[in-house]
């Protein structure tokens, strides 16, 4: 019965942070900023529901995969975002700055 | 804009890390084709996935000289010809094509001698699919090799 609701819990954390990797992944205004959104909640997200899964199984053969499939998530969500990120930086691509988004929509509503 | 060009530690160690679990879990779907899901085609997409991972992060130069392009391409035509010796061999032992009953493996007999068809022609599949994937990739990539 613990188990379930350590279970329970364990699952719900995770979708609060699944929601707020999408929420940051539709409002953050740039590249950069959805990287970092989806990189950290999004993993933690999906740790806390594979752990919870865990949890709900006890211990079973399957129990030891999702722990594995835990492991790798953890190690190459993170890299994936890296790599990403460091790609676009190595590309030229600017950070987003309140200053610059206020020049262009001055120059937008001028002419 | 960063003009430095090195390598990141971090991709490096994680990739040369996963790449060795990547293939392991390849061969596991091939072999374990014929049991559960999996199969051929998936294993050697994985095998494949494993190669282009480290063409990604090491770079062609010294990529090419680890896995050689050359060597795909054997490893395609390889696997070919085990699916095509698994289908004509049996032809010539009294059956159809691919009949895998007729193989002349003379001491398995009946539903087992079925199975290790199975198994050599999803080893083949899989060699070949491993073969072509990596090739294609190379030649998207289109460095001289």
């Amino acid at each position: 019965m613990a188990g379930i609701v350590i279970a329970i819990i364990l699952i719900a954390a995770g979708v609060f942070f699944l929601t707020v990797s999408v929420l940051g992944l539709l409002r953050l205004p740039d590249f950069y900023a959805r990287t970092h959104a989806v990189g950290k909640s999004e993993t933690l997200g999906t740790i806390l529901v594979l752990g919870g899964l865990a949890v709900y199984n006890g211990w079973e053969l399957s129990t030891a995969k999702i722990l594995f499939i835990l492991f790798f998530v953890l190690i190459a969500s993170p890299t994936a975002t890296h790599a990403v990120a460091r790609a676009a930086l190595r590309t030229g691509l600017q950070p987003w700055t309140r200053q610059k988004a206020a020049q262009k929509r001055k120059k937008a509503e001028q002419p | 804009m960063i003009k430095q060009h090195y390598q990141s530690i971090v991709i490096q160690t994680v990739c040369s890390l996963l790449i060795p679990f990547i293939q392991l879990f390849a061969l596991y779907v091939i072999i374990h084709g014929h049991y559960g899901p999996g199969g051929g085609f998936q294993g050697g997409v994985l095998l494949a996935v494993s190669i282009i991972l480290q063409r990604l992060y090491l770079g062609s130069k010294i990529s090419y000289r680890k896995f050689s392009p050359k060597m795909a391409l054997a490893f395609g035509a390889i696997g070919m010809l085990i699916f095509g010796f698994a289908g004509v061999v049996p032809l010539a032992f009294g059956g159809a094509f691919l009949d895998y009953e007729n193989l002349p493996i003379f001491w398995v007999h009946g539903a087992e001698l079925r199975a290790l068809g199975i198994l050599i022609v999803e080893i083949g599949i899989g060699l070949a699919v491993f073969g072509t994937l990596v090739l294609i990739f190379d030649s998207l990539v289109g460095e001289r090799w």
